[in-house]
């Protein structure tokens, strides 16, 4: 970086392409204006969904009809769980991080298809605003809960059809990014960087969007077959015209289990990326992330049968999903050894993009280890329609794939604007996170053992105290979200100019100025060591 | 690999070809699904699916399996036109192939009519009379071949963008990824209906 002088700097978010103004956003095929792109619509979406949420939670502060109806709360339920599964958290991780990172850690100028990319984002935007859309448009909102299971979504008056229609768009922009981010790390990595060179986000990255390839065209035929069922009359999941409703649950799981790992890959792949580097200390068992990482993506496509214990299924088939579940915890479980061991004896910097990884280690194995209670035949019959259900799923995709999102975005904040957030305001909304998330969920895990039953507006007095402890952490925890939110914002706007390397990182990110550049590298580097090599930095 | 850096505009090929690949294999899956359920009724009900197999005109569908294996012919071979420069001949096969595909829409125009004369289509009264299993044969029918249909559109408008674009010379000897990656596309389309014909045809 010593020649930055020949010629003149100008940051990708200055860089004026053939079009000028917003246009130079809107129609930019830059992979890092797309990711930023895809941001905004993250935390806009999110928020619509935060609200949602906490309406649900201030109508549960007491037994009966508080603030709304139970149709107005399945309606609630159902959109909070399609836009936060299928317009945030599955797309998040590879849309925003991914597109913005993927090319610069393997020493690449753009994706293989940046056209192709801006096209997956406009998809993702369609998608998205007729997801919201089927909350006010038509006859009302869709109550079928984000399953779609049928027959009652075949049968339910409401606007099933544009949810379906929103989730099978989305479907197929995740496919297209996926496919975008095999290519580009088949083809584009810089010359020296041998597959087993490459950081280990983008190693998330590949398991991550092979299961969007493989998986995502089952629900996208299974949604599909519900349409020409609501629309054409043909019973395929209708009991009445022949048909088989569990074969839908088998057909929406087989997909919607391994997005579990679509949104939860790319997380390990956040932290393994941070812990390194606010160690000092090169990843412990680099071979073993990677390899777990693809065995998470293998195994993880063959438990999707222990959503459906209660379903009705074999002897046979409930033992070996039970078994493949249990399998798959084990990977998972390496991984957090592997953070740990990269921790020990490392110079810990405890800065909050650290705080965030660390809260995220800690609710992922909460969540994991009561994912372990599901798993097993005898407990699932007990706990499965309870909200210890809500519990777990919130600790593995709140606590586990939102903590590493919050965790990537402190950690290249400074890389992706240019400047520098404050700290203590950061801390304390750590804080206020990471608390409340734990007094909001953890009750629901003992009201649940009691028999709270989960997707129910209305409940036994007995629940009060503990759904008024979830309802109070509901607020801290919200108030913590727009308190980190307010104080990114204003560093993008008032925040001191980021060096390029403030967390003295090694991967190629970090040796490129803040923000990057247009095509991101003036030469394309080569690599000669592998990454997280600590010891001689001068030589990256 | 390390030349192909030195410019964002840079032509890869192997990644044009990979990335169509890839999205091949999505499709495989979509129509896998259908294949899925597909297998798990006919094994719950064989011999309805047999009755209802006997209800379909099997030498349209045979005609329609040979314009569908000629047309993958002449599409490949007008890939191996446009390699030897021969623009012509590129440009004769792959209207050709256009022309095998229209022939199969008609016949498939000329099926379903004849079956929706009959009353056979999904929530008619013919046919929720019939068998659960016939009934479900019928859905199935409707559902792959119309989504197979569909793709035989699409693979039609892509190859008449060729069309156009061998005629103006973008496609070229040079340059002939769209040609190659339209091909394997209609490639796909025929080899599905290889697997749909037997199924819905020929298991009476």
């Amino acid at each position: 970086m010593t020649d930055t002088g020949s010629r003149t700097y100008v940051s990708y978010l200055d860089h004026q392409g053939r079009f000028k103004g917003i246009f130079s956003w809107l129609l930019s095929t830059d992979h890092k204006k797309i990711g930023l792109m895809y941001l905004n619509a993250v935390i806009v979406f999110f928020f619509v969904a935060v609200i949602l949420g906490l309406l649900m939670r201030i109508e549960l502060l007491a037994p009966g009809r508080t603030i709304m109806g139970p149709q107005t709360y399945n309606g609630m339920f159902t959109i909070h769980g399609v836009i936060m599964v299928f317009i945030i958290v599955i797309p998040a991780l590879p849309a925003v991080f991914g597109n913005f990172f993927l090319p610069i850690l393997i020493g690449a100028k753009d994706v293989a298809f940046p056209r192709l990319n801006l096209f997956s984002f406009y998809l993702y935007i369609l998608g998205a605003i007729l997801g919201v859309l089927s909350q006010f448009a038509g006859s009302g909102p869709p109550d079928t809960g984000w399953t779609f299971y049928v027959p009652y979504s075949a049968q339910s008056a409401t606007n099933v059809i544009y949810a379906l229609t929103a989730a099978f768009i989305l479907g197929f922009s995740s496919i297209l990014t996926g496919l975008n981010f095999i290519v580009t790390i088949h083809r584009m990595r810089a010359p020296g960087m041998t597959w087993f060179k490459m950081p280990l986000f983008p190693w998330a990255l590949y398991a991550t969007a092979w299961i969007q390839v493989l998986a995502t065209p089952i629900i996208g035929i299974t949604l599909l077959m519900v349409i020409a069922e609501r629309v054409l009359n043909i019973g395929f999941f209708d009991p009445a015209l022949g048909g088989d409703p569990v074969l839908f649950q088998h057909l929406f799981w087989i997909y919607s289990h391994p997005a579990v790992y679509i949104m939860v890959l790319p997380a390990m792949g956040i932290v393994s990326e941070i812990f390194p580097t606010f160690s000092q200390k090169p990843v412990f068992g680099y071979g073993a992330i990677v390899f777990s990482s693809l065995a998470i993506a293998f195994v993880g496509s063959f438990v999707w049968g222990h959503h459906m214990f209660t379903s009705g299924m074999s002897y046979w088939a409930r033992w070996f999903f039970s078994f493949t579940t249990f399998i798959v915890a084990v990977p998972s479980a390496i991984k957090v050894f592997n953070w740990i061991s990269t921790m020990y004896g490392g110079s810990i910097d405890l800065k909050p993009p650290l705080l965030y990884a660390i809260g995220f280690i800690f609710l992922f194995m909460i969540g994991g280890f009561t994912g372990l209670t599901l798993g097993s035949l005898a407990s699932n019959i007990q706990v499965h329609g309870t909200s210890y259900v809500v519990a777990h799923f919130h600790y593995i995709i709140f606590g586990g794939m939102g903590f590493a999102f919050f965790a990537g975005i402190h950690y290249w904040f400074p890389k992706m604007f240019g400047k520098m957030y404050n700290f203590t305001i950061a801390n304390i909304s750590w804080v206020l996170v990471f608390v409340g998330f734990n007094v909001f969920y953890f009750p629901q895990f003992i009201i649940g053992f009691q028999g709270m039953p989960r997707r129910s507006f209305d409940y036994l007095p007995q629940f009060q105290t503990g759904e008024v402890i979830s309802s109070i952490g509901s607020m801290v925890l919200v108030a913590g979200l727009f308190l980190m939110v307010i104080n990114l914002f204003r560093a993008v706007y008032k925040g001191d100019p980021a060096p390029a390397n403030p967390w003295k990182g090694v991967t190629l990110e970090w040796q490129i100025p803040s923000p990057p550049e247009h095509e991101n590298f003036e030469t394309i580097p080569e690599i000669k060591n592998k990454p997280y090599f600590f010891g001689n930095t001068s030589t990256n | 690999m390390s030349d192909s850096h030195n410019n964002i505009e840079h032509f890869d090929n192997e990644a044009g070809k990979m990335g169509m690949w890839i999205f091949l294999f999505t499709e495989l899956f979509l129509f896998g699904g259908l294949f899925l359920v597909y297998a798990v009724f006919r094994t719950k009900y064989s011999a309805d699916f047999h009755a209802g197999a006997s209800e379909l005109n099997s030498f349209i569908g045979t005609l329609n399996t040979v314009f569908l294996l000629t047309s993958s012919m002449t599409v490949a071979m007008s890939l191996t036109a446009i390699q030897k420069n021969n623009k012509n001949l590129a440009l004769f096969l792959v209207s050709v192939t256009i022309m095998l595909a229209a022939l199969f829409m008609m016949n498939k125009y000329f099926e379903w009519s004849h079956k929706f004369e009959f009353k056979i289509y999904p929530g008619s009264s013919v046919l929720k009379n019939m068998n659960r299993g016939e009934l479900l044969f019928f859905g199935l029918y409707y559902m792959m071949t119309g989504l197979h249909a569909l793709h035989v559109l699409v693979g039609m408008i892509l190859l008449s963008i060729n069309l156009v674009k061998i005629k103006r010379g973008v496609v070229n000897m040079k340059r002939y990824l769209l040609l190659e990656n339209s091909a394997l596309y209609w490639h796909l389309v025929d080899l599905i209906w290889i697997f749909l014909f037997p199924l819905l045809y020929l298991i009476t």
